[in-house]
């Protein structure tokens, strides 16, 4: 497999007594969908924020781009180009697309506000992922359906050339057509160049949009494999038993 | 025929957007209108020149407390000591005028000042404290209470005779400065909406709004024209005496703060930021904004707005007394912002709302006096208003969300 763009190497972390997460390793790649699977409390979330810089793990090793790096805080993972999308999207319904997704970093000519030059970015991101569900992206956001405003989080998170968006359950609250949608925008990020990491406890949406499965299992990667090696079976033994005949074959 | 097209879709879009629940400053001009109407059609002063002049300054006060009121319910939050800090700030003003004998230049600016640290101080219990800004606010509310009290003493009122200061509510433009000042505001407004047409034309992004921008525009500029030539007319009972014609100072007084604060309401990325806080702090949060800063400054403009509504108090009544700024002063203020369209929920509203409202009010309270009614009828009509306003303004909550 090609080299990866981010890899965690043996990343603890502990909250008080807690052990979450035991030597993980994990990999993500340039034009690549990961999927990350797992059960509750398998340690999916605090994986993240240690990407995302939200956590900080007691020891392990960031490699981004072939460095070493450490992610101190969100806006260490914001300059290296990690982005983050969170299962409640966090948008403003009160304002229109175009301001929430260039919120706290808007594009200034002087003291004011460059409205149009926010517009036409806006919209070259959001026809460069071929969204073409929205009216107008000066609606407000609370006019918008739960896949649009998906689409207005993810579109978020890649207007700044970010090179890994993590998205968080993106399809938990969707219906049927809007989670197609949405998963087809989450191929188009892939296809665009992007390491995409999705978390989901769909296995459908994983085995339709994924390329590489990575399961935790109580705190430890039980397994990072690619999609085509793997059935559902054996995916939801991973998630349940920490094991699988495949992985076990595979790497003894 | 193209332009036909657009000209429908905009209206269209327009009419989804009010179906949609964002009605916006609407009911607030159908109200001022309908009021007029029979107001006018009941009393035969109601729409004289002279009664006109005499509403825009009995506004005045209560309208520019409302106006920075907007950027508080923005966030959701409330000030209910924004009457007392005029109050207290208009006590500043006086005292330093008449018995320190400082210029108006100083004294001004000064009880500004002083507006700003009080907001700077609720504002810090609310956005570090996490107290509720209602039970802050009320504490504030009878602190400065107390505080007005103390600077002008019991029962007593402080005269001031400061010409500069006397004159924003008591003097005019005169009638050449009026229509100066009527053609300098317009032209502005017309030609910043011309440049930001031309900005997006240039930047290549399609505009189907621009018609209906030009027929808002024409309507408010002939409004504006009626009004200015309204004020130009004499209203003076005996002119050969003294002359009342013009614009009264504290229009172009208010004219500025409107124009100030929407700017850095629309244009300014702390005026996004406050409108992103009140829709939603947590993504405001994690967008990166400071958003206790954005707190504490928009109690502190509130208050600062406070400061100025107390200059007008003092220059309306020549003095300061214990009640300036208390009474239903704020009650007003809250109502006027609400009725004009700023929701009570945060996240939505203008401060060309609160003009709006504070017009409102001020007409009921205006007309129904001139009608006859006690204060007690005209109390309750303004509560009415206030109510149908905020059901309005829950309503319109509910259909914006429903999907």
């Amino acid at each position: 497999m090609a080299t990866p763009i981010l890899s965690l190497r043996q990343v603890n972390k502990s909250f008080g007594p807690v052990h979450v997460l035991k030597d993980v390793n994990f990999d993500a790649y340039a034009g690549k969908v990961t999927a990350l699977v797992g059960d509750n409390g398998a340690g999916k979330s605090t994986l993240i924020k240690c990407i995302a810089g939200i956590y900080t793990p007691e020891t392990g090793e960031f490699i981004f781009e072939g460095n070493k790096v450490t992610i101190a805080g969100p806006r260490d993972a914001t300059a290296l180009g990690i982005e983050i999308v969170y299962q409640d999207l966090a948008l403003c319904d009160n304002l229109d697309i175009v301001h929430n997704m260039f919120l706290g970093r808007e594009e200034k000519s002087g003291i004011t506000l460059n409205e149009s030059h926010m517009e036409s970015l806006a919209k070259k991101t959001l026809d460069g992922l071929s969204v073409r569900t929205v009216k107008s992206i000066r609606q407000k956001v609370a006019s918008l359906s739960g896949g649009q405003r998906q689409t207005v989080a993810i579109a978020r998170a890649v207007l700044w050339n970010s090179k890994v968006v993590i998205l968080d359950e993106p399809t938990a609250a969707l219906g049927v057509a809007q989670t197609e949608q949405v998963l087809k925008l989450v191929r188009q990020l892939a296809d665009n160049g992007l390491a995409v990491i999705v978390i989901s406890h769909n296995l459908n949406d994983v085995f339709q949009v994924a390329d590489n499965i990575a399961a935790m299992y109580l705190g430890t990667m039980a397994a990072q494999v690619e999609k085509d090696s793997v059935s559902p079976s054996d995916v939801v033994k991973l998630i349940t038993t920490g094991k699988s005949d495949v992985t076990s074959g595979a790497k003894k | 025929m193209s332009e036909q097209i657009t000209m429908e879709k905009s209206l269209r879009d327009w009419a989804s957007r009010v179906k949609a629940g964002q009605v916006g400053a609407l009911p607030a001009i159908l109200g001022l209108l309908v009021l007029c109407i029979v107001f006018g059609s009941l009393s035969s002063v109601f729409l004289t020149p002279g009664n006109f002049a005499n509403l825009l300054t009995q506004a005045a006060a209560v309208t520019v407390i409302a106006m920075g009121l907007v950027f508080v319910l923005l966030l959701g939050e409330i000030d209910l000591s924004a009457g007392y800090a005029a109050g207290v700030c208009g006590a500043i003003l006086v005292i330093m005028i008449t018995e320190m004998d400082y210029a108006w230049y100083i004294a001004l600016p000064a009880s500004i000042l002083a507006g700003v640290v009080l907001g700077a101080f609720i504002g810090y219990l609310v956005a570090q404290l996490r107290i509720p800004s209602f039970v802050v606010t009320l504490a504030t509310f009878l602190a400065f209470q107390g505080l007005l009290l103390l600077l002008v003493s019991e029962g007593g009122t402080i005269r001031i005779e400061d010409a500069t200061i006397l004159a924003v509510q008591n003097k005019n433009l005169s009638v050449s400065a009026s229509w100066i000042f009527f053609f300098l505001t317009a032209g502005a407004y017309v030609l910043s909406g011309l440049w930001k047409f031309a900005r997006r034309r240039k930047a290549g992004l399609v505009d189907n709004l621009f018609k209906f921008w030009l027929i808002k525009t024409a309507i408010l500029v002939s409004l504006g024209g009626l009004a200015t030539f309204a004020l130009t007319v004499e209203r003076s009972n005996n002119p050969d005496l003294v002359s009342l014609r013009g614009i009264p100072y504290v229009v172009p007084v208010i004219l500025v703060l409107l124009v100030g604060a929407t700017f850095v309401l629309s244009r300014t990325s702390f005026g996004l930021h406050l409108y992103a806080v009140g829709g939603n702090a947590e993504a405001a949060r994690r967008a990166g904004i400071n958003v206790k800063m954005v707190r504490i400054s928009a109690f502190m403009i509130c208050s600062g707005f406070a400061a100025v509504a107390g200059m007008i108090f003092v220059s309306r009544a020549n003095s300061i007394s214990p009640t300036t700024g208390g009474s239903s002063t704020l009650l007003y203020a809250v109502g006027a912002a609400v009725i004009g369209g700023t929701s009570l929920f945060g996240g939505k509203g203008k401060v060309s709302d609160a003009i709006l409202g504070g017009l409102v009010v001020a007409v009921i309270d205006n007309g129904m006096a001139l009608l006859g009614y006690p204060a007690g009828i005209k109390f309750m009509v303004t509560g009415g208003v206030l109510l149908i306003s905020a059901s309005i303004d829950a309503f319109s909550r509910r259909g914006s969300t429903a999907t």
